[in-house]
C-alpha cells in the first residue's frame, strides 16, 4: 500500500537573516515536506505540480502572477503575521487560492512592544542608558525629567485584536482611554477597558498625551497620519506606531519633529524597512525606531507557525479555516 | 496686628541642576521662607534659631551631628522620595527631630519604571534601536528574537506600594504574579493582582522568568540578591532592580551576568550613582542601566514637593503627620 505523503509546502528559505525559523523546521516537517524557493526553482519541471501550500515568512516568497501560474495545484497561502498589505488578495483569490493570516498569534507580543514604546519613550529610556553609560556623565541631573504614563491620556486609532489589548494593559496604568475605529466597540467592551469613542479622529488627536496607531494598512489608512493630524495633536504628545510605516507621512512627521509641533514619536516600523542609513528620521533626538519588533520572540513566532500550519492544514482538508482572509 | 512670619525651612540650594527647582519655589514661597544653605552658613547667628525645617532635595543637605545642633528650633525634616537610608534616623530622633518622607507622591512614576525596564529588557528595545539607527544594518534579521512579557511569570520581591502597583500593571500583560514580602498580604488583595505569596524567596526565586526588587534598603536588605540568590534565579531569567543598588551584591552580579547564570538584567539603581566609568556592569551586553530615574517625571516631583509641604507644615502645627518615618 502506498505511503500517504505528506503536502508539499513551499516556502522562501530556510534559517538565515530572512528565512523561516530553523527551530520551526522540525514541526514543520511533521506536516509538510519543506522545499524552499531555490530548490523549487532548480526543480521547477517536477517540483511545479507538487505545491499545494505557501508559507510567507516576512512577505517573502513574492507572489505575483508568474509565481502563481507556475503552481497549477496551489491551494493556499499562509501569511506569518496579520498584515496582508503586500499582497494582491484580489489576484491571489481569482485563482481559487484561499488565504490566511494569524492574528490571535500576533496580537499580545504586538501590544506589549507598543507599551514598551509608550513608556520608553514617556520615560526617555534610550536617552536615559546612554547617560548610565556615557564616559563623559559625571554625576545624574536631577533636573533631567520624563513624562508620567500614569493617569495620562492614550488614544488608540484602529481598536482591532491588537489595539484592544493595548487598551487593556494602559488601563491598568490607570490612563484614560480614548479610541477611534471604523466601527465602534460593543459597550461591554469599551466599560472594561474605559475606553471613550472618538468618531470624529480629530477630538482624539487633540485630547491624547499618547498618540497609538494600530490600523491595518488599506487605501483609507494609508497616510492617515499627516500634517493636519499632527498639528491637532497636542504638541506635548507622543506618537507612537506598531502598525505600518505607511499610515504615517514620514515627511510631515519629520517636519512636525524638528518643529515642536508634537514632542517625541516611538516607530516600530517605517516606510521602507529598514530606513535608508542618511534618513534624516534617524538623526532626531526625540524620535525611537525600533527594527520591527513587533512579533519578534521565541513564542510568538512559535505560534504564528503553527496557525498557519493550522490554517493549512484546514484548507488542504476542505475544513473552515480558522483565520482565513476574503479580499474585500 | 503683626502678620504672622512664615516658618523658616532650609534647603540644600534653589535652581541650578541640584537645587530645588525654579518651578517650584513660587509655590514653596506661599507656605515658608525658604533659606539656602550658603545663606545660613553665612548667617547661622540669625538663621540659627529661626530654621524650623530641613527641605532635602535630591539627599541634600547631608544631615549630620554638627547641623543638627546648630539648629536648636527644628521641629521636622522632610526628605524628598521614599527612601531614607541616607539618613541617620536614630541620631535625628535623639534630638527629638521628625523625619516624613514621599511615599505616595513616588509610586506611580516607579512603577511605570519597572514594567518599563522589564519591558526594554526583554524585546530587547535598546539593542534594537541601535540596529534601526546603525550605518551598518541592511536588512533586520528575521532571527533576532527577545522574549515575551505577556504571559510569562514575574516575581516581586517586596510587595509595599510600589511592588502592589508593578503587580497591577502586570497583571493586565497576563502575568503570573509571585511575591515575598516581610509580611504576607491580605487575600483579597492578592486576589486582585492575581498574586501568589512565596514566603521563602527561594521559591520566588526559581519559578520566576523576571525578578523584581522593590524594597526599601534596610541592614536586612542589604545584598538581599547575591550568589546564592542568582544561582537559585532561572538561567533564562532578568533581574530588575527599582529600589537601591546596595539590595543587590554588584560583584556576584557581574559575575552571575558574565557567565550567563541569568540572562540579563535591568537596573535603575546602582551603588554607587552613577558607576565609576571603567565599571564592568557597564561593559556588558545584558544589561540595561538607567540613571535613577524612578521619579523623574514632572509630575512626580511635584506631588513629592506639595507632600512634602503638607508633612512640614503639620509637623509645624501639631497636626497629624501624613508621612512620619520612624527609626
Amino acid at each position: 500500500m502506498e505511503e500517504h505523503e505528506l503536502p508539499v509546502l513551499l516556502v522562501n528559505e530556510v534559517g538565515g537573516i530572512c528565512g523561516v525559523l530553523e527551530a520551526h523546521v522540525d514541526f514543520l516537517k511533521t506536516h509538510f515536506q519543506l522545499i524552499t524557493m531555490r530548490e523549487f526553482l532548480e526543480n521547477k519541471n517536477i517540483l511545479s505540480k507538487n505545491v499545494q501550500a505557501i508559507y510567507l515568512w516576512w512577505h517573502k516568497p513574492v507572489i505575483d502572477p508568474e509565481l502563481l501560474q507556475s503552481l497549477p495545484n496551489l491551494k493556499v497561502i499562509a501569511n506569518s503575521g496579520v498584515g496582508m498589505d503586500h499582497l494582491d488578495l484580489k489576484l491571489i483569490s481569482g485563482c481559487g487560492i484561499k488565504m490566511a493570516n494569524c492574528p490571535h498569534a500576533v496580537s499580545s507580543s504586538t501590544a506589549d512592544t507598543g507599551m514598551a514604546l509608550l513608556l520608553a519613550s514617556a520615560r526617555r529610556l534610550v536617552e536615559g542608558c546612554h547617560i548610565a553609560v556615557s564616559l563623559d556623565t559625571e554625576c545624574f541631573a536631577p533636573d533631567w525629567l520624563g513624562e508620567e504614563v500614569t493617569g495620562a491620556t492614550l488614544g488608540i486609532i484602529g481598536m482591532g485584536n491588537v489595539g484592544y489589548k493595548i487598551a487593556l494593559r494602559a488601563k491598568a496604568f490607570e490612563m484614560k482611554i480614548l479610541y477611534h475605529n471604523r466601527k465602534q466597540r460593543k459597550e461591554e467592551e469599551e466599560q472594561a477597558i474605559g475606553a471613550i469613542y472618538c468618531k470624529k479622529i480629530e477630538d482624539l488627536l487633540q485630547q491624547s498625551d499618547f498618540v497609538m496607531l494600530a490600523v491595518s494598512l488599506t487605501p483609507q489608512t494609508h497616510k492617515l497620519i499627516g500634517k493636519r493630524e499632527l498639528e491637532l495633536m497636542k504638541h506635548t504628545a507622543i506618537l507612537i506606531n506598531i502598525s505600518r510605516g505607511l499610515v504615517v507621512d514620514q515627511e510631515a512627521l519629520l517636519e512636525a519633529l524638528h518643529t515642536g509641533i508634537i514632542k517625541a514619536a516611538a516607530l516600530d516600523v517605517t516606510y521602507p524597512e529598514p530606513l535608508p542609513r542618511d534618513h534624516p528620521l534617524l538623526k532626531l533626538k526625540n524620535i525611537i525606531i525600533t527594527p520591527h519588533l513587533g512579533i519578534k520572540t521565541r513564542k510568538t513566532t512559535r505560534m504564528i507557525t503553527e496557525e498557519a500550519v493550522a490554517n493549512i492544514l484546514a484548507a488542504l482538508n476542505g475544513l473552515p479555516m480558522p483565520s482565513e482572509v476574503l479580499p474585500d | 496686628m503683626e502678620e504672622k512670619e512664615l516658618p523658616y525651612v532650609l534647603t540644600d540650594s534653589i535652581g541650578g541642576t541640584h537645587g530645588v527647582y525654579l518651578e517650584h519655589t513660587e509655590f514653596l514661597k506661599k507656605y515658608f521662607n525658604l533659606v539656602a544653605m550658603k545663606e545660613f552658613l553665612e548667617n547661622q547667628k540669625c538663621f540659627g534659631e529661626k530654621i524650623k525645617a530641613i527641605y532635602i532635595w535630591w539627599q541634600k543637605p547631608a544631615v549630620n551631628q554638627e547641623l543638627l545642633q546648630s539648629l536648636p528650633n527644628l521641629k521636622v525634616i522632610a526628605n524628598f522620595g521614599v527612601g531614607v537610608d541616607h539618613l541617620d534616623l536614630k541620631l535625628i530622633s535623639s534630638f527629638g527631630v521628625k523625619v516624613t518622607n514621599t511615599p505616595f507622591a513616588v509610586s506611580n512614576a516607579t512603577a511605570d519604571l519597572g514594567i518599563a525596564l522589564m519591558l526594554a529588557s526583554s524585546r530587547r528595545l535598546v539593542e534594537g534601536r541601535q540596529i534601526a539607527v546603525s550605518p551598518d544594518t541592511e536588512q533586520f534579521a528575521a532571527d533576532w528574537l527577545g522574549e515575551d512579557v505577556t504571559g510569562a511569570t514575574l516575581g516581586i520581591i517586596g510587595m509595599g506600594r510600589i511592588g502592589y502597583k508593578v503587580a497591577k500593571r502586570a497583571k493586565a500583560f497576563d502575568m503570573k504574579i509571585r511575591y515575598h514580602n516581610r509580611n504576607r498580604r491580605k487575600e483579597e488583595e492578592e486576589q486582585a493582582v492575581g498574586a501568589c505569596y512565596c514566603e521563602k524567596m527561594e521559591d520566588l526565586l526559581q519559578q520566576s522568568d523576571f525578578v523584581m526588587l522593590v524594597v526599601n534598603l534596610t541592614p536586612q536588605t542589604h545584598k538581599l540578591i547575591g550568589k546564592r540568590e542568582l544561582e537559585l534565579m532561572k538561567p533564562t531569567a532578568t533581574l530588575i532592580n527599582i529600589c537601591r543598588g546596595p539590595v543587590i551584591d554588584q560583584d556576584a552580579l557581574v559575575e552571575a551576568l558574565q557567565n550567563k547564570v541569568i540572562k540579563a538584567a535591568a537596573l535603575d539603581v546602582t551603588y554607587p550613582e552613577p558607576l565609576p566609568r571603567d565599571h564592568p556592569l557597564l561593559k556588558l551586553k545584558n544589561i540595561i542601566i538607567t540613571p535613577h530615574i524612578g521619579t523623574a517625571t514632572k509630575h512626580a516631583r511635584r506631588l513629592m514637593m506639595k507632600s512634602m509641604i503638607e508633612n512640614i507644615f503639620s509637623a509645624l502645627n501639631g497636626l497629624p503627620i501624613p508621612n512620619e518615618v520612624f527609626p
